[in-house]
């Protein structure tokens, strides 16, 4: 008897997964199809991502003494900007037209709906950077494309998406919703931030693995803590 | 509204009773500092209120997780008045920082992480503010507000981390001192116990105005209520 | 299939529905009607699982809310205020991506099948947000049946059909009671929901005020009880 009811609940749980999973993959995959339509997302953000590094050029004089120094602070400020962007955008689709109650409305856990955007989210930054590192690499003459340098660029997009996720979908609610999420955001990811500042950084000045690995280790140990408070508060920011 | 309760009334007699206590310590009991004269003086509040604005953060994250799990406005209550405190604190330590930093480091200011990420804390609790102001519902500004207060004092930790990682000039008063920090000095007996003892009476003043700012949301509330009614009828 | 006991909803210090109680047999077909403001679309939001209800029970076949809503959402279908659909997909898209969320299995033929119930079946490739109005509430309506849900909850679904549409949701409507699911709707046309509704509530002050079997009322009946209720 016991062990009919455990193979039942094996068998239900095996399709409440393939469920979970299934909603994860048709938001991406929704978000992708509304993206390849409207291309607003990915070019709001890679425009503005040039601007940002084309100011900073004058406004920095990025000759080629101060070009080593603040690539990292330049290219990593770029994202955080950008970011905001693509994580207002994303959220702003769900919220015209009551789409947000329409995923509310599926029979899965919460957390689904959070994982799914969670991954378009960090798929459009990753496709942005993936663009924007080459291009800075030309324009500048450093070379950007680094096995360590990506990794990095990798988990500090994690971190910020992760978290700017959730504040997104909070910011979206507020009656101030254009103007909140930067205001929201930049704080609370900040030891992400700096921590990416510093790895890039070491990276780029070529200094010893010890150097940095402590950034390196601060910038998962913030990945890790940000998921887990994020897929536990998402709930609450979601329901009424 | 209902009279102030008793024990409220106790409790502000308390801390009346420490501060003035606080002030002797600091400005009579304790050894004027051989180096830095006076001015050291400002430590004392400056530990204090450092004290009171990570706590009162903290109580809020903690507050905000209860309402999250009861749904009780008090709690809420509780969290925003926690922060309102915590600010008014965090700016009393920032800038008594500051007053002490003009003769030591000779600056009002500096790049130091530990006072640009006291600062952040602060922007944080701004932060948090408009948040809830741009919020008509109370039900939704008491979630977003806990899920924020909660995510906010997790950045909380690399305001202390920061002066370990980075190279700071900022005193490591208690604990290991750096010898490379300006303006650290040894504390003597009586230093320590006026530092505790203000640490003491912050936390004391602290309680006294959380006790108050709450029932000043609780009235706010009632007079809220009685319009509805009033409307309704 | 509905059970409701004394449901309280307020939002902050304002109720909206004070010590409700509602209850829906399995296939009927329950009209909420009442003014501006009553807590209609408070009650299909608190039975859809998307607002939490301040206190009192709430069952939907069996699964108490909020606690198992996950599983009370499967058998649910729901119109709302809002369309509830993405303006950057077509209308096949935006239903193969709600069908996805719902596991429906023959995905494509019941894509199909919608869209000509709808009658949206020759511009199903365009964009949601080339859709007039009307279209896009032809198409919410779409999306609110895709399932097969058991329980249909459609918060005033005949704003901005045209007559054609109109018609088209009604015989919809008829149909999917004949099949025996149950419906819940919130209207302010007195005279098209004593036409198709089984039992009409009237909402006001909070609470079910009145509660009408079809059969009791003659025509032009309800709208004399509906304005005694609720300027009364």
């Amino acid at each position: 008897m016991a062990e009919g009811v455990g193979a039942v609940s094996g068998v239900g749980r095996r399709s409440a997964l393939v469920g979970y999973l299934r909603v994860v993959g048709a938001i991406v995959s929704k978000d992708i199809a509304a993206e390849l339509r409207s291309r607003e997302l990915l070019g709001s953000m890679l425009i503005f991502s040039l601007l940002v590094i084309l100011i900073f050029n004058f406004a920095l004089e990025l000759d080629l003494r101060t070009r080593q120094t603040v690539t990292a602070g330049v290219l990593w400020v770029t994202f955080a900007f950008a970011g905001t962007l693509g994580l207002n955008r994303s959220m702003a689709i769900e919220k015209d037209r009551g789409c947000l109650d329409g995923l509310l409305l599926a029979p899965v856990d919460r957390s689904a709906l959070y994982f799914g955007k969670v991954f378009s989210n960090l798929l459009f930054m990753l496709i942005v950077e993936a663009i924007i590192l080459p291009l800075y690499s030309l324009l500048y003459n450093v070379n950007l494309l680094h096995p360590g340098l990506i990794g990095v660029v990798l988990l500090g997009s994690i971190g910020y998406v992760v978290i700017g996720t959730l504040l997104s979908a909070m910011a979206i609610q507020a009656r101030t919703r254009d103007i909140l999420l930067p205001i929201l955001l930049f704080p609370v990811v900040l030891p992400v931030l700096v921590a990416a500042v510093k790895a890039t950084t070491g990276i780029l000045e070529g200094l010893p693995f010890e150097e940095y690995q402590a950034w390196l280790s601060l910038l998962i140990a913030y990945d890790g803590i940000f998921l887990g408070v994020a897929i536990v508060l998402f709930d609450y920011v979601v329901e009424e | 509204m209902e009279p102030v309760p008793r024990n409220l009334k106790i409790l502000t007699g308390i801390t009346i009773v420490l501060f003035l206590t606080a002030l002797y310590m600091v400005f009579i009991y304790a050894p004027r500092e051989a180096i830095m004269g006076d001015v050291q003086r400002v430590f004392y509040f400056h530990v204090a209120a450092g004290w009171v604005g990570a706590l009162a953060f903290l109580v809020t994250a903690i507050a905000g997780g209860v309402y999250l799990a009861k749904r009780e406005p008090k709690w809420d209550r509780l969290a925003e008045s926690s922060v309102e405190i915590g600010v008014v604190f965090t700016i009393i330590n920032i800038s008594s920082g500051s007053i002490w930093a003009r003769p030591i480091w000779n600056t009002w200011w500096t790049w130091d992480p530990r006072l640009v990420t006291a600062t952040i804390m602060l922007l944080l609790y701004f932060a948090y503010l408009m948040l809830r102001q741009g919020i008509e519902d109370p039900d939704r500004r008491a979630r977003f507000g806990s899920v924020y207060g909660i995510a906010a004092f997790i950045s909380v930790p690399i305001t202390f981390l920061s002066i370990r990682v980075f190279r700071t000039i900022h005193p490591v008063v208690i604990g290991s001192s750096d010898p490379a920090a300006e303006g650290a000095f040894d504390m003597t007996a009586r230093m320590v116990q006026a530092l505790m003892f203000s640490v003491l009476t912050f936390t004391f003043v602290y309680a006294t105005l959380l006790r108050y700012r709450i029932r000043l949301g609780r009235g706010t509330e009632e007079v809220e209520k009685r319009k509805m009614e009033l409307i309704s009828l | 299939m509905i059970e409701v006991r004394n449901l309280v909803k307020a939002f902050g210090v304002m109720p909206v529905l004070r010590g409700l109680n509602f209850r829906v047999a399995e296939g009927e077909f329950v009209a909420v009607v009442g003014p501006n403001g009553a807590g209609k679309t408070t009650l299909l939001r608190i039975l859809a699982s998307l607002t939490r209800p301040t206190m009192g029970e709430v069952t939907l076949a069996g699964y108490r809310l909020p606690a198992q809503a996950e599983a009370a959402r499967k058998i649910v279908g729901v119109v709302s205020h809002q369309p509830m659909l993405y303006g950057d997909l077509t209308a096949d898209q935006n239903l193969r991506f709600f069908g996805r969320i719902y596991g429906v299995v023959d995905l494509g033929d019941r894509i199909a099948e919608v869209l000509s119930i709808v009658g949206l079946r020759a511009r199903r490739n365009d964009l949601v947000r080339k859709y007039s109005r009307g279209m896009q509430q032809r198409l919410a309506i779409g999306r609110g049946i895709l399932h097969r849900p058991e329980l249909l909850l459609f918060d005033e679904p005949h704003t901005g059909l045209d007559p054609d549409a109109a018609d088209m949701l009604d015989n919809l409507l008829e149909k999917v009671t004949r099949e025996g699911r149950t419906v819940v709707m919130t209207s302010h046309d007195l005279t098209r929901t004593a036409k198709l509704a089984s039992r009409v509530d009237i909402l006001s002050g909070g609470k079910i005020a009145r509660s009408l079997k079809r059969g009791e009322l003659k025509p032009g009946e309800l709208s004399k009880l509906y304005y005694e209720v609720t300027r009364g």
